[in-house]
């Protein structure tokens, strides 16, 4: 037990649009049957790390049900436990958490009481798998103050939205912009940080005297040269969640087999049991290329489409490159084309939603009557 | 220890033997149904949807699977402080040590855990039947009628009946005979195999016939109750409830699972069946695949065409093959070009390319022809079926076999291969 886990999963994004209404971004629903924490959760389950709090600020009513059990990550234990913490009014501090430090030091007494020597720091909004044993041998190899996952973008994405990195051959990093005007290079801060847990503590109480609240403007780039800040490539797959066309795009990822299979070889993924039972298919059912979760009802046509957990589709509909999430009646003879439909949404028969040449996001409001 | 109003008792020992080489290798109870369940959910979901908390399941054939899906009963909410889940085997004792040699025997060795929890009532279940019943109101029905026994009973079609252990009642519904198998049945109500005793008046039966050999509830405990004037009522059950006991009934419960509305539905909110899974991921519909009246269990691969057939989880079914009312269990892996027909396919069976299962007409099984019927395939778990061979109507295979096992490449209808399990 070397580290101890935060995931930081308190954080919006207005470019998740009307997705993001219902929740946070951590609590998304991803790939049929996970919600996007989940990935973070099973790493640090799987890499062995016993303690793991979840800071939440943001909307958390969906993310706090679905942690409402720890055990699905076999976080249940006397040694150890998932801590959910939600920011409270204290007597001396009647703020929210005024960025992702802040958030930390809020707790710190979580920290401060923990006996581990080091600290993972992993964002709740990314889809990757992850030894973090791995990345605490080479920040110990390397001697480093603070050790940042990288990623590799392909050279023709857009990088604008991520932290972007430039490192020296030594795996130093020399340069660290947060979502610059024009990137510098493709590698990306992966939002995944080791830390020695006193080092984190000192450097959140210092940065908190200066009223300064945010971890990567204000730790990260502030002692990018004071102090030996490493960056650790991530090779495998890692997407992040942070627009409507990041969600839908990691959705349809695992249309493909070698991302099906990377994420459901062992170490596995954990995520709460719904108690659902197996996808049904009724006469008219034309399925192509599509995942379909338990408890899906199906009568018509669904083509390059994620259905989430327990979706209808009624008879004679055409639901093409879209995703359905979970918990959404679809009507008979409608059409559903480039779009994600938002969960427990009801659509009434007879009605056509398209994306056009873009990604159109669906919620109708319609009341549901159940038989 | 906390007083409990009723705890359960759950059967769940037997082998199954008229299921082949489907338990050759595990108990009846813990062999898959419906894609994604085993047998045993159906009475254990059905005891924490009916409050009931407490249940002690009687282990004895093969219990490893069971053991294993039951774990400490959280899948059911049965992880309790107290009571939960109690797998309770055979164990040796100071001066006779025996195995459970019958149904009442089964509990008898297990007073003390009874005892233990002080209850009221006490269910005694059986692990092999598919049905969704609330035995509170069961409870209800025996406590307003002050029984000793009450006993689940349905209505048959009268002119099955006779194939059925009957109960003969009174107007209120309380038993005044019984009849096994009658030739010219006076009555359509068959026991289901589902009793609720007064603690007490069970715990005096099993003491007093302790010596019995082969002590069974239905040949000698209710007997001896109704011979010692106890007050013994028969519960109506009307919903659906079904004894998979052989190939054919095993299999036929699993089509009607496919039907538009079937008659036991799985998709009802109120009334869930829980299971121990551990696969969570969806399944994969591939672009050139079909996938009409069947239902599909998580993280399945379909390449292939699937029609009335009910797939489990982490199945994969190869490109051009064509799957036709069939039953394929969880983790089993089919090659391309097959063409299985009428066949059930147990977990973890790996079947190579270009196989023909189900061809020609059916012959009678000279392996055991009542049964290896009903014109199915039946290949147990753990097989290895080889590229390039064809397999006739009631014939079985289990075990690893090779193109040498298949004169000719073929398996005659009604021939088999056993290389593998318990059952020779």
């Amino acid at each position: 037990m070397k580290a101890l886990g935060i995931i930081l999963a308190g954080g919006n994004n207005s470019r998740m649009q009307e997705l993001s209404n219902k929740r946070a971004i951590a609590a998304m629903p991803v790939g049929g049957s996970y919600r996007c924490i989940d990935f973070a959760l099973s790493n640090m389950s799987n890499s062995h790390i016993q303690r793991v709090a979840v800071l939440t600020q943001y909307n958390a009513r969906s993310l706090n049900e679905h942690l409402s059990s720890s055990k699905w990550w076999d976080f249940g234990r006397k040694q150890g436990g998932l801590y959910v913490f939600n920011p409270t009014v204290t007597s001396d501090n009647a703020w929210w958490y005024r960025g992702t430090a802040d958030a930390m030091l809020r707790n710190i007494d979580f920290l401060k009481r923990s006996h581990e020597p080091y600290v993972i720091i992993a964002s709740g909004d990314c889809v990757y798998k992850m030894d973090y044993n791995k990345v605490l041998e080479f920040h110990i190899e390397k001697k480093a103050d603070i050790t940042i996952v990288c990623k590799d973008m392909p050279m023709e994405e857009d990088v604008s939205r991520f932290g972007v990195v430039r490192m020296n051959e030594d795996s130093r990093i020399v340069e660290f912009e947060e979502k610059p005007m024009i990137a510098q290079s493709n590698t990306i801060s992966a939002g995944i940080y080791v830390i020695r847990r006193r080092q984190l503590i000192e450097m959140l109480e210092r940065s908190a005297e200066e009223n300064r609240y945010d971890f990567v403007n204000d730790i990260l780039i502030r002692y990018k040269n004071m102090k030996r800040i490493y960056g650790y490539k991530i090779e495998e797959y890692w997407n992040n969640i942070s627009t409507v066309e990041s969600y839908y795009q990691t959705n349809m990822d695992f249309l493909k087999p070698e991302v099906r299979k990377y994420f459901r070889d062992e170490p596995k993924i954990y995520s709460k049991v719904d108690d659902l039972p197996p996808a049904k298919y009724n006469v008219g059912s034309d399925v192509r290329n599509s995942l379909v979760s338990s408890g899906c009802i199906i009568n018509s046509k669904v083509e390059n489409s994620v259905l989430f957990k327990k979706v209808f589709v009624g008879k004679n509909c055409v639901i093409k490159n879209s995703i359905i999430l979970n918990d959404v009646y679809i009507g008979d003879n409608t059409h559903i084309e480039n779009c994600i439909v938002e969960s427990r949404d009801t659509l009434r028969a007879n009605t056509f939603f398209s994306g056009g040449d873009g990604i159109k996001v669906v919620y109708e409001h319609n009341e549901r009557y159940v038989i | 220890m906390i007083r409990k109003e009723m705890i359960a008792m759950l059967l769940a020992g037997g082998q199954g033997s008229r299921l082949g080489v489907l338990t050759s290798d595990v108990a009846k109870p813990a062999v898959a149904f419906g894609g994604k369940y085993r047998i045993i959910d159906f009475p254990l979901s059905n005891c924490v949807n009916s409050g009931i908390d407490t249940v002690g399941v009687l282990t004895q054939y093969q219990p490893l699977r069971l053991n294993t899906h039951i774990g400490i009963g959280i899948p059911w909410d049965l992880d309790r402080n107290h009571g939960g889940v109690t797998v309770l085997p055979p164990y040796e004792k100071s001066d006779n040590s025996e195995w459970y040699s019958g149904t009442a025997n089964a509990i008898y060795q297990n007073l003390n855990y009874i005892d233990s929890y002080q209850p009221e009532y006490v269910l005694i279940l059986s692990g092999d039947h598919i049905y969704k019943m609330n035995y509170e109101v069961m409870l209800d029905f025996h406590k307003e009628n002050n029984a000793d026994v009450t006993i689940a009973a349905m209505p048959v079609p009268w002119e099955e009946a006779s194939r059925f252990g009957l109960v003969i009642t009174d107007e209120n519904k309380q038993i005044t005979e019984f009849e096994e198998k009658p030739a010219n049945p006076r009555s359509n109500l068959a026991s289901m195999g589902i009793y609720i005793f007064n603690w007490s008046v069970l715990r005096e039966a099993l003491v007093t016939m302790s010596e019995q050999s082969n002590c069974d509830f239905g040949k000698h405990i209710i007997p001896y109750c109704r011979e010692n004037g106890r007050r013994l009522f028969a519960y109506e059950y009307n919903g659906y409830w079904k004894d998979v006991g052989t190939l054919g009934s095993y299999w036929e419960a699993n089509m009607e699972l496919i039907d538009l509305i079937p008659e036991f539905n799985l998709y009802e909110e109120y009334w869930k069946i829980y299971t121990n899974s551990d696969t969570i991921e969806p399944q994969y519909i591939s672009a050139d695949a079909v996938t009409e009246r069947c239902i599909i269990g998580e993280g399945s691969e379909i390449y292939g065409q699937v029609y009335g057939s009910v797939i489990g989880a982490g199945v994969v079914i190869g490109k051009n093959t064509v799957v036709r009312d069939s039953i394929i269990m969880q983790d089993t892996v089919i090659g391309d070009n097959v063409i299985i027909d009428k066949a059930i396919v147990a977990e973890n069976v790996s079947i190579g390319n270009n196989v023909e299962l189900g061809v020609g007409e059916p012959a009678e099984n000279k392996l055991n022809k009542s049964v290896y019927s009903f014109g199915l395939v039946t290949i147990g778990e753990n097989s290895v079926v080889p590229s390039g061979v064809k397999v006739g109507k009631n014939t079985a295979i289990a075990g690893k076999t090779t193109k040498e096992d298949y004169p000719e490449g073929l398996l005659a209808g009604g021939e088999s291969i056993i290389k593998a399990g318990d059952i020779l």
